[in-house]
């Protein structure tokens, strides 16, 4: 690797900041908080990726794997509760979610 | 030399674009960028010497999952100009949170080794003679194949969940229904009829609807 790790860290840093910020500034807008925590997931990924470089070790990326897994299928259902929340109440209003409980 | 001028030009235009998926005003501008923000990523991961993972990024994430957060965006008839009211007020504490945090990992990053003991802990020493693709498959089949099949159970329950959930079962037409086939009984629709010779046979009551 010929970058060295700590400018992998500083990226991904910042970009998990950024995704955190997102999801505090898009507090209505669940689409974009969703799409946040992919940010924050991606975040993640690089971190292992770049210690995996770093430390000639596969296991990060085996790790990094499971990741892009995890987060492909959360997306999926997210987005799948997302429709039928809007099929029901024509708004995807996070704040309105709290009728929903019990 | 090259390779750190040609990481910081990327890294500036992931940091970007995720500043622009958080801030930008239409949502579908925000998937694009998002999908931007996963090309420059999968370019940092090439760099760090994972061939693999930066091209399952591209694949999976650009071909699916940001293809799947466009057809949601698009398909919502939702007015997001209405969502975005509270971000004035929202983006200080964001901001401020963001602050804090930042300034930990800061603090975090200012000053770390990484142990002297740590090359000797490595799990998987990567293989030089092989490329990426192959070392990772040489892994991922042998040492780590139970946690492989739970990668692809969790990615079948996500399937059928997602399915489930959105499957909208309309009325429209006739459809078969096996389980009513099965239990109608000969009682039910047939009749035997003894009929006088010459005089023809009169239809039961109950069998007068069907004529």
């Amino acid at each position: 690797m010929q970058v060295a790790l700590s400018h992998y860290l500083v990226v991904a840093g910042l970009l998990m900041v950024i995704g955190i910020f997102g999801i505090f500034m898009n507090r209505k807008n669940i689409i974009i908080i969703m799409m946040s925590i992919e940010l924050i997931l991606l975040a993640a990924n690089i971190n292992f990726v770049a210690f995996s470089g770093a430390l000639h070790d596969l296991v990060g990326q085996v790790f990094t794997m499971f990741v892009l897994t995890v987060a492909a299928a959360e997306a999926a259902i997210g987005l799948a509760i997302l429709v039928i929340y809007f099929r029901n109440r024509g708004s995807i209003e996070v704040e309105d979610v709290t009728l929903m409980k019990g | 030399m090259i390779a750190n001028l040609a990481f910081d030009l990327f890294s500036a235009i992931l940091l970007g674009s995720a500043v622009m998926v958080v801030s930008s005003r239409n949502p579908v501008h925000s998937v694009l960028f998002l999908i931007l923000c996963f090309i420059n990523a999968a370019i940092l991961f090439l760099m760090a010497g994972a061939e693999f993972l930066a091209l399952v990024l591209v694949i999976v994430y650009v071909g699916a999952v940001a293809v799947l957060f466009m057809f949601v965006v698009m398909m919502l008839d939702v007015d997001f100009s209405e969502l975005r009211e509270g971000v004035q007020r929202y983006a200080p504490i964001g901001a401020a949170v963001g602050l804090v945090l930042f300034v930990e990992l800061a603090f975090v990053m200012v000053n770390w080794v990484i142990a002297p003991g740590a090359a000797g802990m490595r799990l998987l020493p990567a293989p030089g003679n092989m490329t990426n693709t192959a070392a990772l498959g040489s892994v991922l089949y042998t040492n780590y194949i139970f946690l492989f099949q739970l990668a692809g159970a969790v990615l079948l329950v996500a399937m059928i969940g997602a399915i489930v959930l959105t499957l909208r079962d309309r009325k429209r037409g006739k459809t078969q229904d096996i389980d009513i086939q099965h239990s109608r009984m000969p009682a039910d629709t047939l009749s035997m009829v003894n009929a006088k010779l010459g005089a023809g046979a009169s239809v039961p009551a109950r069998h007068e609807d069907a004529l």
